[in-house]
């Protein structure tokens, strides 16, 4: 495949964004808006074009006779060599996630870029302060996501990972005028370079043992059952796996370097994925704009912990403990999101738990993949559910962006019955809706199904409580419906207008979606996408029981909600007076921010940072401050001496001299 | 009695002692400058009184006097000039409140 | 031996440039302590003439007694309202100037007593001629002054115009 057209997805958004950023405030709004949509545009014409050639041309370099799809290697051009080994590339890396990657950040990164032209605008069609900023922000949000999911090399991911935790920093501090919009900015950014500490030890401690950064060798370990994209390269026959049993076989606190570097990367993922204990960040995220909040928060960035759980899946499966843990933590905070979410006011909240929850549900589905349970169902599972859930969740937090721009408000309680007003937004929220709760035919459904059928092969339990979280979903989701659009009756107050459906650029993005919700589930997933490249046919696993009891659960959660929120009654006053501790927990997010608040500020300021800030004030700042003051003291001391009186230079002069001259005398005799 | 060189050499030097008085203690930029005289005046001395008692036949010590004596009349002309000067800018010759550009 | 008159002037002399030269730097006025320099350079010109430099003491009265005193003079003038006297000296300048005189004059009193036996006799010596003077002063050969003479001469221009720019009023 031709290099030309890889190099340009990459370039036009770095060239979008250096363009808005230098010379935006220079153009118009509009001008500076249609350019980056424009830019964006092309971009997903060439990853759509690129994606469709890698699935479909049937070119040797992606396939094999066979049909198991190959890792390509479209450019690896070296970077930094600093030593003979320690070399550093920059490249573009071809595979089915990948593409499936290039195809979902292009497309929902495309919808953000045009809904913002509607969005960023108030009623009167004034654009909001620094609208040129916002476009280049996002075209270098675009830049960075993509090379972050082209690399082809661990080090090269972890400088776009970087850079996407920059841009999404930027982004949610967009209104930095607003002080909490600033803290959450900084908590954002703080929280998630905690976590990408822990990756950058990962990712030393595994390239120390390795001796390369490249997935395709790190992914060349000879576990049973590889084939196609993983194929075992003759130069690493020994591979991964002999490495780690021999040289790299010390233990180090009860685990092997193996696991250590494991769980330290997805530590990483786990901060920029938002799993507990490190999801503080993103509930608060949501001070940016609505857009950003879809395009980052909802759909690319935050499932880039389960994207780099994926693209070294070979190697946790040497490793079934951090397999474990990535389904133990999975788990927790899927319950955990979804308990929260079924308490939150802000809408935007909501979709943020639910996020939260969403993506802990990819990754137990790669916790639970393993190759001898239905061939790997889980990895493709997760892949499919990454597809499914960025578009209905950008389909939702668009939809949530259409309400709050008519309404003006982030809280539920000011929206109620807006059914009637805004048709629109109505039918394609409960789309979304529909599509989150797993509703067939919807995507959700066959995504969400596929997770429960791997769980089910791999243990009861994770099955059943992964049911359970899917009926939470259901219920919370058609509790924010409900809530928004049914409830009662909108009044509208005197002197205002009726709120109304949003201008076509809003509206286009939210059809698009909606329609994508509707139809995604039946794309043949497992035809493309797989854990080794072998073509995976889902329909003959399809388990009518597990899809029956989704079913079955999500209509029980959704009938609940309607039961609840559906007219206005005291059903949901007296649920929350009868369990008032559990409402409380979960209206305060089971009190996390809190916990870091007393981890952070009583003990972490109190017994380490003050003392060292008392030491630094008193000790080092004190010992600076004496040598200032004798220095001063010193020189007011012989100031007198350079007095600029030239009687008493003589004077001194002289003394000198007949000293000098006794001197002499006094040894000469 | 023999008038020897130390008779001619001890008021010379009280006079160049007399002159490093006055130059330590005199504030008047004038004061000051005839305490130099003084002190030029002692040394010049002392170049002729040595020329004559221990080389009366070379004439180095009267010539450096001369060339003394002429060098002395310009410096002092020189510092003159400057005073002046500085009287005019300051209304004063008094070294001691002449401070401004100190510090 | 010396001649009893020579033994008086030198007296005298000796007498009169002490005298001078303290009361020039101790008097609170002025223009007396320019006209106590006069009398010291007077003394020093007599001086100059007992050694038989008669050329030398008549350029010490010709060109600092009538011309160097001469702009003291003026200077004072035009610096001073007559009637001023300057400050009393503080015990401590005074004190530090006194340390210095009398420092000086131990230090270098106790060189010279100490060699005084080294010079006791003036030797006999024919006064210096006019010709002499005049060979020496413009000879290009050995021991001989044209080089200093002109570079005085510059020296003395340099001086001229020097004067005349910073005294030049602006």
């Amino acid at each position: 495949m031709d290099v030309t057209i890889p190099i340009l997805i990459l370039a036009i958004p770095l060239f979008m964004f250096l363009l808005l950023g230098l010379l935006g405030m220079k153009m118009s709004h509009k001008l500076a808006g249609t350019l980056g949509t424009l830019g964006m545009g092309t971009v997903l014409v060439l990853s759509y074009y690129t994606a469709y050639n890698y699935f479909f041309s049937g070119s040797a370099q992606f396939i094999t006779e066979g049909g198991d799809r190959l890792q390509a290697l479209i450019f690896d051009q070296t970077w930094l060599a600093f030593t003979e080994k320690l070399i550093i590339k920059i490249g573009f890396l071809l595979d089915p996630i990948s593409a499936m990657m290039l195809v979902v950040i292009t497309t929902i990164s495309f919808m953000v870029h045009l809904y913002s032209m509607g969005y960023m605008r108030d009623h009167h069609g004034v654009y909001e302060h620094g609208f040129q900023r916002f476009y280049a922000f996002l075209s270098l949000f675009s830049f960075s996501m993509l090379g972050l999911v082209v690399a082809p090399n661990i080090f090269q991911m972890y400088i776009f990972w970087e850079l996407v935790g920059a841009s999404s920093y930027l982004l949610i501090g967009f209104y930095y005028v607003k002080p909490s919009a600033v803290s959450a900015s900084k908590k954002a950014f703080i929280v998630t370079r905690f976590a990408d500490l822990g990756f950058l030890i990962g990712i030393l401690v595994l390239s120390y043992y390795t001796g390369t950064f490249n997935f395709t060798q790190f992914t060349s370990a000879p576990v049973e059952g590889m084939a196609g994209v993983f194929q075992v390269s003759e130069n690493t026959a020994m591979g991964i796996r002999n490495i780690f049993e021999t040289s790299a076989a010390p233990m180090f606190m009860g685990a092997s370097v193996l696991t250590w570097a494991l769980v330290l990367i997805f530590m990483g993922g786990m901060g920029k994925s938002a799993m507990m204990p490190l999801h503080i960040w993103l509930p608060d995220a949501m001070e940016g704009p609505t857009p950003v909040s879809a395009l980052i928060h909802a759909a690319t960035m935050v499932v880039a912990g389960v994207y780099l759980v994926a693209r070294l899946f070979p190697l946790y499966l040497m490793e079934e403990s951090a397999l474990t843990i990535i389904t133990v933590v999975g788990a927790l905070t899927a319950f955990y999101a979804a308990m929260v979410a079924c308490t939150q006011i802000d809408i935007k909240r909501v979709l943020a738990f639910s996020t939260i929850s969403q993506i802990a549900f990819m990754m137990v589905s790669l916790g639970v993949a393993r190759p001898e349970i239905h061939e790997g169902l889980g990895y493709m599972a997760s892949m499919f559910h990454l597809f499914t859930h960025a578009m209905f969740k950008a389909l939702l937090f668009l939809g949530a962006g259409a309400l709050i721009h008519a309404i003006g408000s982030n809280d539920y309680t000011a929206m109620h019955g807006l059914r009637k007003y805004m048709p629109i937004t109505h039918w394609t929220f409960l789309i979304g809706c529909l599509a989150i709760a797993g509703i067939i035919p919807f995507s959700g459904f066959f995504s969400k199904d596929e997770i429960l059928s791997a769980c089910v092969g791999y243990d009861w339990v994770a099955y059943l409580w992964m049911s359970l979280v899917a009926g939470l979903t259901a219920f919370y989701m058609f509790r924010l419906y409900f809530l928004i659009f049914w409830w009662k009756e909108h009044k509208v107050a005197e002197g205002h207008h009726a709120p109304h459906d949003q201008p076509w650029t809003m509206s286009l993005p939210l059809i698009i979606l909606a329609a994508v919700s509707c139809v995604a589930g039946f794309i043949p997933f497992g035809k493309l996408v797989s854990w080794n490249g072998e073509p995976y046919d889902f329909m003959a696993h399809f388990d009518w029981g597990v899809a029956a009891v989704s079913l079955t659960v999500a209509l029980i959660g959704i009938g609940l909600a309607a039961v609840m929120y559906a007219r206005e009654n005291t059903l949901p006053e007296k649920f929350k007076n009868a369990l008032p501790r559990l409402w409380d927990w979960c209206h305060h997010r089971f009190y996390w921010d809190e916990l870091y608040m007393f981890i952070t500020h009583k003990i972490i300021f109190g017994c380490v940072c003050r003392p060292l800030a008392w030491f630094d004030r008193h000790v080092i700042d004190g010992t600076m401050d004496a040598m200032a003051t004798v220095t001063n003291k010193a020189s007011e001391a012989i100031k007198p001496l350079q007095s600029g009186q030239i009687q008493m230079y003589v004077w001194y002069y002289l003394v000198g001299a007949l000293l000098l001259g006794t001197i002499t005398a006094v040894c000469l005799l | 009695m023999e008038i020897s060189a130390i008779y001619y050499l001890v008021p010379a030097l009280i006079m160049f002692c007399c002159g490093v008085y006055g130059f330590i203690t005199r504030k008047n930029m004038i004061a000051m400058l005839i305490s130099l005289e003084l002190m030029l005046n002692a040394v010049d001395m002392n170049f002729v009184i040595f020329n004559r008692y221990l080389y009366p036949d070379a004439m180095e010590g009267m010539f450096f006097t001369l060339f003394a004596i002429a060098i002395a009349a310009a410096e002092t002309a020189l510092a003159i000039a400057i005073i002046i000067n500085i009287f005019r800018a300051a209304k004063n010759i008094d070294v001691r409140s002449l401070n401004e550009m100190k510090f | 031996m010396e001649s009893v008159g020579s033994i008086i002037l030198y007296v005298i002399v000796a007498l009169a440039m002490i005298v001078f030269s303290v009361l020039a730097v101790t008097t609170r006025k002025i223009l007396r302590a320019a006209t106590y320099l006069l009398f010291t350079l007077f003394a020093a010109a007599v001086v100059y003439f007992m050694l038989d430099y008669e050329f030398l003491g008549a350029v010490q009265i010709a060109v600092y007694a009538g011309g160097i005193v001469v702009l003291f003079v003026f200077s004072i003038l035009l610096t001073s309202k007559p009637g001023d006297n300057s400050e009393r000296l503080t015990s401590k300048s005074r004190f530090l100037g006194l340390v210095a005189a009398v420092g000086t004059l131990a230090v270098a009193g106790y060189a010279l007593v100490s060699r005084c036996a080294m010079f006791a006799k003036l030797p006999a010596m024919d006064a210096p001629t006019m010709d002499a003077i005049g060979t020496t002063m413009m000879g290009t050969g050995e021991g001989q002054y044209l080089l200093p003479f002109e570079a005085v001469s510059v020296l003395l221009l340099a001086c001229i115009i020097g004067g005349v720019v910073v005294a030049r009023k602006r």
